[in-house]
């Protein structure tokens, strides 16, 4: 395997016993856990940048316009900075007969959901942040906790717009989070593991998509369209449907409040194709074809993080295709969509992988 | 005249008009008698009320009933008063005509003319605490300075009946329970297409009751015309729904010119009907994008602006202006058509075919698209007759009402075109009829565009333009259903009262029928295909 020339393991453990060379280990492991946590922070920030970038060029290339194209250059690359920089000055607003408390807790409640769930992407090998042996439950049970957020901002908001936008968000996640709890469930079947280092070396010798063949796509699907749900995007982002209800939980937000929602949406986006990436794409694992040795040895030189930045923006341009193409479904259909189709038929996929699974027919 | 010998053998009394349109003249109490026999009539139902138009004759009080039947295509307008001033009362007709319900109440608002057994007696474009009845002649223009306070829309609102005893007694009637979950949508919103207010009734996400609050682009044109000379009233039409702005001016124009006896060049005809064609284009791709996008699907809404943009280039080469143009006149048009409007409008229809492919398979054939419009908002046929619902709302339910074939004006009667007509009543079919019209509209401008005959564009009319006594009205097919204008002359250069009938009142009214029990995604998408314009509505 040459897969090592790009582990950050060893360099990790040398930084980190260098470290306690010097300090006491709870003094180094305080500093890394600072350092990780800025980091993570930084990159929480400039993934949003990029995938706001990303969909209005993605967007005006579908709508036949050109996009943001005066701010910074030809290509408008400074227009979302400058838009954050205009965000971060607006005052945030206090409103009269809001429950003050819950209304200021909401967005940060949204957005720790969201950090806490980026936290486990598997970035390289060597290179996950969060690394336990049940990560896969672990982001289930914290990527819930966003839908507290959404429906204490539309109940703390004192707003009819709002509170109807969060009951809207509030059906439509916890019945979508069914259906993406058994297609992730039908990977753990697949890869015997809830380990999500491991779910990704599993896939050394081929992606997970490929081995799991009829079920793994099934699920695959499933997962894409209600991980879009999860992330409140268009076709389903009745919760926030500008021409019926404003701006739905969050119409009464200002400022960078207002921010956190709109960053911890983008970033949604991003964690529903990384996890997709992860479970069904092979992580950070490059492409390899069998039989063909010379290119597979020229896919390991790349290396890992642009193998799982490559996939993941892949699937973020996917959602963002199907955004930009389809109008809004209604509340009922949605849920109709769920309950009646996809749940069922995620549990039969999820039955027919465990049927797979027990006569070797994965691969 | 058949319809005079029916009114005769009831109404023996009943007076009729000497020239010009047949106009009835009857006292309350027949009037009452007469619009119950004229509906029922077995063969040919007076079932589409077209208008009600609140009068102020000095001496009386009040109102013409323009009728149609949907059989015969046949029109009479009655015409009734009371001399009573100080607490008019006229019978009511919105048992007969639904449409009547929110139409007596503009002439309540207007003139004060309270109608007996009508449940909803509020005032429609004015404040609640509005002082006077601005229509009237002896209204006094200083009694509402500028009024800043807050307005409160009252829950409750009155409704007068007569008593066995002869006396006039009056009962509230509750718009909204105490307890009921009412949402305001509007006037400032995305998706009412201006500024539309409904207040909303819901249980959960479904629809109990939708009650229209209009006004808030109330700008008094109707009085304002009083006090104009007839070419200086023109410069409103176009305000009125700006995305039927020529169709507008060319109903006020005609209605000029048949009442002063100007007869216009061959010339003039082609151009205003051509320039009638691209305004509904115009309008109909409008109305694409905006439905598209009231249902969050915001790429197809760019399509649809597109194409709309060249339109707009063609208008703006002949007339100067793009959204409101300003182009017809009394006898003819304002200027003559620029060298290139032929090639540009051929060039425009060729790529307009060649691009209506991709709006159907964007959104007409999405299985998104089709699930949430059709069987939606469903308005029977006698719904949209009694409603009044004209244009591509009251033809999407099966009701032939195509002002250009049923009453040619222009050169609709020398074209070839298709009456689009659906069954369904849904919103689905309404997006269809507006859809095909677009392809009809093509049809009709192709057959015109290489015919045009040379000669003026503009007859010349006298320089102040006095109309002989009567009382006038004309019709046309706008982008979005039959607009009228009722013209009343006492021989001044001004008007005596000048009347627009709006294609969009109805259609708001109709919210109310086609979205109980739906949802609130509904209510945007069935306001999207009923497509009104609110300066239309409010005037």
């Amino acid at each position: 395997m040459t897969l090592d020339y790009y582990n950050l393991e060893p360099l990790l453990m040398y930084i980190h016993t260098s470290l306690c060379g010097v300090m006491p280990e709870w003094l180094a492991l305080t500093l890394e856990g600072v350092v990780v946590g800025v980091i993570i922070l930084l990159l929480y920030v400039i993934l949003a940048i990029v995938m706001i970038y990303m969909e209005r060029k993605v967007c005006a290339a579908f709508q036949c316009r050109i996009g943001p194209n005066r701010v910074g250059g030809k290509g408008g690359l400074l227009q979302v900075p400058a838009d954050v920089l205009k965000m971060l000055t607006k005052e945030i607003i206090k409103l009269k007969n809001a429950d003050n408390f819950l209304y200021n807790l909401a967005p940060f409640l949204v957005i720790l959901a969201s950090v806490l769930t980026f936290s486990c992407l598997p970035w390289n090998k060597g290179g996950e942040i969060l690394h336990m042996n049940i990560g896969i439950f672990f982001i289930l049970a914290v990527s819930s906790i966003g839908i507290l957020g959404i429906l204490l901002a539309g109940w703390s908001s004192n707003s009819k717009y709002s509170l109807i936008g969060a009951m809207r968000s509030g059906a439509m996640i916890i019945s979508y989070e069914l259906s993406i709890g058994i297609c992730v469930l039908t990977m753990v079947v697949m890869s015997g593991t809830m380990d999500i280092q491991m779910i990704v070396s599993n896939q050394a010798n081929g992606w997970n998509i490929f081995k799991g063949h009829i079920p793994a796509i099934a699920a695959f699907i499933i997962y894409l369209i209600a991980g879009n749900a999860e992330a409140n995007r268009g076709p389903f982002d009745l919760a926030e449907a500008e021409q019926e209800l404003t701006a739905g939980y969050h119409t009464e937000y200002s400022g960078l409040h207002f921010g956190f929602f709109y960053l911890a949406e983008y970033l949604n986006l991003f964690i529903t194709a990384g996890i997709a990436t992860t479970l069904f794409l092979g992580g950070w694992m490059p492409l390899h074809i069998a039989g063909l040795e010379g290119f597979n040895a020229v896919m390991d030189y790349i290396p890992g993080v642009v193998w799982f930045l490559g996939k993941t923006f892949f699937i973020v341009f996917l959602l963002m295709w199907i955004r930009w193409t389809f109008p809004r479904l209604r509340i009922d259909q949605v849920l109709t969509l769920e309950w009646k189709y996809l749940m069922p038929t995620s549990l039969v996929v999820l039955l027919l992988m465990t049927v797979c699974k027990i006569y070797g027919l994965t691969f | 005249m058949e319809l005079k010998d029916k009114i005769k053998a009831i109404i023996p009394q009943a007076v009729f008009s000497e020239t010009g349109e047949l106009v009835v003249t009857l006292l309350p109490d027949d009037f009452r008698r007469v619009a119950e026999t004229l509906r029922h009539d077995k063969e040919e139902p007076m079932d589409y009320l077209r208008d009600i138009v609140g009068m102020d004759w000095g001496d009386a009080l009040g109102a013409l009933y323009y009728l149609e039947s949907t059989v015969t295509y046949r029109r009479i307008t009655l015409k009734t008063s009371t001399a009573d001033r100080e607490q008019p009362f006229l019978p009511s007709v919105c048992d007969l005509w639904k449409t009547a319900e929110i139409k007596e109440r503009e002439v309540y608002d207007f003139f004060g003319i309270r109608f007996l057994n009508n449940p909803d007696m509020r005032r429609i474009y004015l404040r609640e605490d509005w002082k006077g009845y601005p229509l009237r002649k002896d209204y006094d223009m200083d009694s509402n300075p500028l009024d800043l306070d807050n307005e409160v829309n009252s829950d409750t609102t009155e409704e007068y009946y007569l008593n066995s005893d002869g006396t006039i007694k009056g009962h509230e009637n509750t718009v909204f329970d105490r307890d009921a979950f009412v949402v305001n949508i509007g006037p400032q919103h995305p998706s009412t297409h201006g500024v539309l207010r409904m207040r909303v009734s819901l249980q959960g996400e479904t629809i109990c009751k939708v009650d229209p609050i209009l006004g808030y682009i109330h700008r008094g044109i109707e009085k304002l015309n009083e006090g104009l000379t007839y070419p200086q009233t023109l410069a409103f039409t176009d305000r009125l729904d700006y995305l039927s702005a020529h169709q507008n001016r060319h109903a006020l124009c005609m209605c000029i010119e048949k009442a002063a006896g100007i007869e216009i060049s061959e010339r003039a005809q082609y151009i205003r009907t051509i320039m009638d064609e691209l305004q509904r284009i115009d309008s109909h791709l409008l109305f694409y994008s905006c439905l598209v996008m009231d249902m969050g699907g915001l790429t197809p809404f760019f399509y649809g602006f597109r194409e709309r943009e060249m339109i707009l280039d063609i208008f703006e080469g002949t007339t100067g202006g793009r959204l409101i143009q300003n182009y017809n006149m009394i006898g003819g048009v304002q200027a003559d058509l620029h060298p290139d409007f032929q090639k540009k409008v051929k060039a425009f229809i060729k790529h307009l075919r060649s691009v209506i492919k991709d709006y159907h398979d964007i959104f007409t054939g999405n299985v998104i698209a089709t699930t949430r419009l059709k069987g939606v908002g469903v308005l029977s046929r006698e719904d949209v007759i009694s409603l009044g619902a004209t244009g591509g709302t009251g033809r999407a339910s099966g009701w032939a009402n195509d002002v250009r074939k049923h009453h040619p004006y222009a050169l609709y009667d020398k074209v070839d075109f298709r009456e689009i007509t659906y069954t369904e009543g849904d919103s689905f079919a309404r997006y269809m009829v507006r859809m095909d019209e677009i392809m009809e509209s093509c049809k009709i401008i192709e057959q015109l565009i290489d015919n045009i005959p040379e000669g003026e564009y503009r007859v010349k009319t006298k320089a102040i333009i006095k109309l002989p006594e009567g009382v006038f009205s004309s019709s046309v097919e706008t982008s979005r259903g039959e607009f009228c204008v009722v013209l009343e002359s006492h021989g001044d250069k001004y008007p005596y009262r000048l009347h627009y009938r709006s294609t969009g009142l109805p259609l708001v009214h109709a919210m109310d029928t086609a979205c109980r029990g739906t949802k609130i995604a509904d209510l945007i998408a069935i306001g999207g295909t009923l497509d009104f314009v609110i300066p239309d509505i409010d005037r």
